[in-house]
C-alpha cells in the first residue's frame, strides 16, 4: 500500500481527490442545470399544473404555454362557441377547451426579432469596433495608451444602469427611446470596453512578424491585418462575440426603461406575459425556454474556436 | 534558373550614415556601409549592437532616425517595405499557422496577382529546391525546426527578389542541425546568387557564410572586410576580442612607437613586429597576438607559469600567467605540458598587432599593408 503511494507521482491527483472533484462537479452541475430544467418542464404544463403544490414532477405534457405564448385569445360565452364552426386544427381545439377564441398572434415574435435585431447587431458592431481599437492599442505607439486604456475600462467600474437617467433624457432629446439604433449604439457603448479589454490581450499574444512578414511580401498593413492577423485572433474574437452577445441579448434594465413598443426585446416582454387570473407562467416559461436558444446556438457554433492552441509551435517563443 | 543571365538584375544595397534612436537609445549610430551585388554580407556582432535594427531599417520595418538607405542608387529610405522587393527571413520564421505549407509559400505570389497556375508551378519549383516538396500539403504546425526554416527561407527566395536579409535564421536551430543549414543556405546563395544579407551573433556561422563581414558593436561598424581579413588583421581590439575561439591576446604596456620600428619593449621584454608605419607618443599600448600564433620556447624573454589546459583533440588551449597578463596559446595536443610549470612563449612575428589601448584601434603596420597572410 506504501509502496504504491510512493510510485504514483507527485503530481497527479490520488483516487480520492479525483472522486472529490467529481463529486463537486457533478453538483455544480445540478445546481445550474436545476433551474433551466424546471423552465423547461413548466412550458410544457397546463396553467393550473405549473403553480400545483407540492409541485408536480410528473404531469401530463401541454402544448398550451407555447399556444399562449404566440397568441392573444378572448374568452367567449358557450353559445357563442357552439355557433362557431368547428375547429380545424390542434390549436383551435385547445383554445376551445379553455372556452376561448384566437383574437390574434401575441408580440413574442417581434419582441424575439428585435432582440435578435439589436443582440446581433451591437455585437457585431462591438466586435468590430473592439478589434480595430485592440489593434491600434497593441501595434501602434499611441500617445496616452495606458491612460486611454484606463478610461475605456471606466465605463465599467459601476453598474451601466447608475447612469439610467442621463441616457434616458439624453436619448429623449435624441430622438433616440424606443429604437433599434439606439439600443444597439447602447449596448455597443457598453461592451465596446470589454471587448477591446479582451481582444488587446489576444492580439497581444500574435507574433508582430507574422504582419511584418507579409508587409514585405507586398500587403499593405490593412491587408496584413485581415489576412493574417484575423484568422489567427479567431478564438478571441469568438470569444469575445459570445460575451458580448450574453450582455446585449440578456440586458433588462435598460430596455425596460429605454423601449415600450417599437423597439421592445424579449427579456422585458416575457415576464407581463397575463394569462387569466395572473401570470400565465407555462407561456413566461415557454417565452423563456425558445429565448435561450439563439444563444446556445451561437456558443455551440463559436464552441470550435474556443478551443485555444491554433497558433502553437509555428513560432517559437 | 532563378536569375537571368547576363546580371541584369542588381541588387546593391548601401547605407549612408544610418542612426536609429528609441527613445533615448541610441541602437545604430552613423553606420555606412555598401553590399555589393550577389554578396553574401553578414552582419556580427553581439545581442544589442544594433545589427538587427540595421537590417529592420533596409527591410523598411523601421524607419532611420537619420540617414540614407539606397539600393541600386534609389533612395528608398522612405519607402514602405512592400515596395522595396527585398525578402526577410524571421529568426522565429513567422510561419502563418492557419495555413498549409502551400500557401504560405505562395502567400507573397497572390499578393502580385500571379495566376493560379503560374502560382502552383513557381510554389513546387521553389519546394523542390529546398527538398521541402513533400510536404507541400502538411500543415505548418506540424513540422520540424529545419523543415520550418526551409518553409520560411522557401517563402523568402519564391517571390525571386532584390535582395534577402536574414535575421539569424538559423539561432532557434539545434547546433548540428545549424551546420546543415548553414552549408545549405550558403549552397542555395551560390545558386541563387542573390545579394543576402545575414544577421548573426555566432562568429562561425558568420565565417563559413560570408562573402564579407561587418562586425558591429554598441551601433557602431567597427570593420568591414571579408572573414579572413576581419580575422588576421582586426581593425580595433573590439573585433580582435570577438573573433576567434579563444579571443585574441592583449599584453599590455606603456610605451611610444616609430615609423619604421621593427620591435617593441613590452614591460622590459623585446618583441619582433611587422614594421610600424606611424608614430605614436608614449600612451597606453596593447601588443595583440591569437593564441595559434602563440608557440611554447624555452628560449623566450616572455615567460609565465602554466595555469592549466583545455584539451580540444587536435589542439589543447593552455593558459599561462605572466606578468604581462594572462596568455593562451593553441599548441598541438600531444605537446607535454604540466601545470604549474614554467614556461617561454614565443609569438610568430608577422601576425602581431598593436593597438592604440586608449581608443582601441589598431596601430597602421605591415601587417595591414600585406597582399595575402601566410602561416
Amino acid at each position: 500500500m506504501s509502496v504504491d503511494a510512493q510510485s504514483q507521482s507527485v503530481l497527479a491527483p490520488g483516487p480520492w481527490s479525483k472522486r472529490f472533484a467529481a463529486a463537486v462537479v457533478i453538483l455544480y452541475a445540478g445546481l445550474a442545470v436545476l433551474p433551466l430544467l424546471w423552465i423547461f418542464l413548466t412550458g410544457f404544463k397546463t396553467p393550473p399544473d405549473s403553480i400545483a403544490y407540492p409541485p408536480k414532477f410528473v404531469f401530463e405534457p401541454s402544448l398550451e404555454g407555447y399556444v399562449n405564448l404566440f397568441t392573444t385569445r378572448s374568452r367567449q360565452s358557450d353559445d357563442y362557441l357552439a355557433g362557431l364552426p368547428p375547429p380545424t386544427n390542434w390549436v383551435d381545439r385547445l383554445v376551445r377547451s379553455r372556452n376561448m377564441v384566437i383574437a390574434g398572434p401575441s408580440k413574442f415574435g417581434q419582441r424575439f426579432v428585435n432582440s435578435v435585431i439589436i443582440g446581433f447587431g451591437s455585437t457585431a458592431l462591438a466586435v468590430v469596433l473592439g478589434t480595430l481599437a485592440a489593434y491600434g492599442f497593441s501595434r501602434f505607439r499611441v500617445p496616452l495608451a495606458d491612460d486611454l486604456l484606463f478610461f475605456i475600462l471606466s465605463t465599467r467600474m459601476m453598474p451601466p444602469i447608475a447612469v439610467a437617467i442621463p441616457i434616458y433624457l439624453m436619448y429623449r432629446s435624441l430622438g433616440l427611446t424606443d429604437s433599434h439604433l439606439g439600443m444597439i449604439l447602447l449596448y455597443t457603448a457598453v461592451n465596446v470596453s470589454l471587448a477591446v479589454w479582451l481582444l488587446k490581450g489576444f492580439i497581444d499574444e500574435i507574433p508582430r512578424e507574422y504582419e511584418e512578414a507579409a508587409m514585405i511580401d507586398g500587403y499593405t498593413r490593412f491587408q496584413a491585418f485581415w489576412r493574417v492577423v484575423l484568422p489567427q485572433a479567431a478564438t478571441g474574437i469568438a470569444a469575445t462575440a459570445i460575451f458580448c452577445l450574453i450582455f446585449a441579448w440578456n440586458e433588462y434594465a435598460f430596455a425596460v426603461l429605454l423601449t415600450s413598443g417599437e423597439a421592445q426585446t424579449t427579456p422585458p416582454f416575457i415576464p407581463f406575459i397575463i394569462g387569466e387570473g395572473g401570470q400565465d407562467w407555462p407561456a413566461v416559461a415557454a417565452g423563456t425556454t425558445l429565448f435561450l436558444v439563439p444563444i446556445v446556438v451561437f456558443t455551440v457554433l463559436l464552441r470550435r474556436h474556443l478551443l485555444r492552441g491554433i497558433t502553437f509551435g509555428a513560432v517559437r517563443k | 534558373m532563378f536569375r537571368p543571365a547576363g546580371g541584369a538584375i542588381v541588387a546593391e544595397i548601401r547605407i549612408e550614415n544610418l542612426c536609429k534612436e528609441f527613445g533615448g537609445f541610441v541602437a545604430v549610430r552613423g553606420s555606412t556601409l555598401t553590399i555589393e551585388d550577389r554578396c553574401f554580407f553578414v552582419l556580427l556582432g553581439p545581442s544589442g549592437c544594433g545589427k538587427t535594427t540595421t537590417l529592420r531599417m533596409i527591410a523598411g520595418l523601421e524607419l532611420p532616425t537619420s540617414g540614407r538607405i539606397l539600393l541600386d542608387g534609389e533612395d528608398v529610405t522612405r519607402r514602405r517595405a512592400a515596395e522595396r522587393d527585398i525578402a526577410f527571413v524571421f529568426q522565429l520564421y513567422a510561419l502563418y499557422p492557419h495555413m498549409s505549407v502551400r500557401e504560405n509559400l505562395g502567400f507573397p505570389l497572390r499578393c502580385q496577382g500571379m495566376a493560379r497556375a503560374a502560382r502552383r508551378r513557381r510554389v513546387e519549383e521553389t519546394a523542390a529546391l529546398l527538398r521541402i516538396d513533400h510536404l507541400l500539403d502538411r500543415s505548418v504546425t506540424g513540422l520540424s525546426g529545419g523543415d520550418r526554416q526551409r518553409v520560411a527561407l522557401g517563402r523568402a527566395i519564391v517571390r525571386r527578389p532584390k535582395a534577402f536579409l536574414m535575421d539569424e535564421p538559423l539561432g532557434a536551430l539545434d547546433t548540428e542541425f545549424r551546420h546543415l543549414m548553414c552549408s545549405e543556405l550558403r549552397n542555395l546563395h551560390d545558386r541563387i546568387g542573390a545579394t543576402s544579407v545575414y544577421v548573426t551573433h555566432d562568429q562561425l556561422e558568420a565565417m563559413s557564410l560570408a562573402d564579407r563581414i561587418a562586425v558591429m558593436n554598441h551601433g557602431v561598424v567597427e570593420q568591414v572586410g571579408p572573414p579572413q581579413e576581419v580575422y588576421d588583421r582586426p581593425a580595433t581590439m573590439y573585433v580582435a576580442d570577438f573573433l576567434g575561439s579563444p579571443p585574441m591576446n592583449f599584453l599590455a604596456f606603456d610605451g611610444s612607437v616609430h615609423r619604421g620600428d621593427r620591435q617593441v619593449r613590452v614591460n622590459g621584454a623585446v618583441v619582433e613586429v611587422p614594421e610600424i608605419h606611424e608614430d605614436r607618443a608614449a600612451g597606453p599600448l596593447a601588443l595583440g597576438v591569437r593564441p595559434e600564433h602563440v608557440s611554447l620556447s624555452d628560449v623566450s624573454a616572455v615567460r609565465g607559469r602554466v595555469l592549466g589546459t583545455d584539451y580540444l583533440g587536435t589542439t589543447q588551449i593552455v593558459t599561462v600567467t605572466t606578468a604581462h597578463g594572462s596568455v593562451k596559446a593553441r599548441v598541438p595536443a600531444a605537446l607535454p605540458v604540466a601545470v604549474d610549470e614554467v614556461v617561454g612563449l614565443e609569438f610568430r612575428t608577422p601576425h602581431l598587432a598593436l593597438f592604440d589601448a586608449a581608443s582601441g584601434r589598431a596601430l597602421p603596420s605591415a601587417l595591414y599593408y600585406r597582399e595575402t597572410t601566410d602561416g
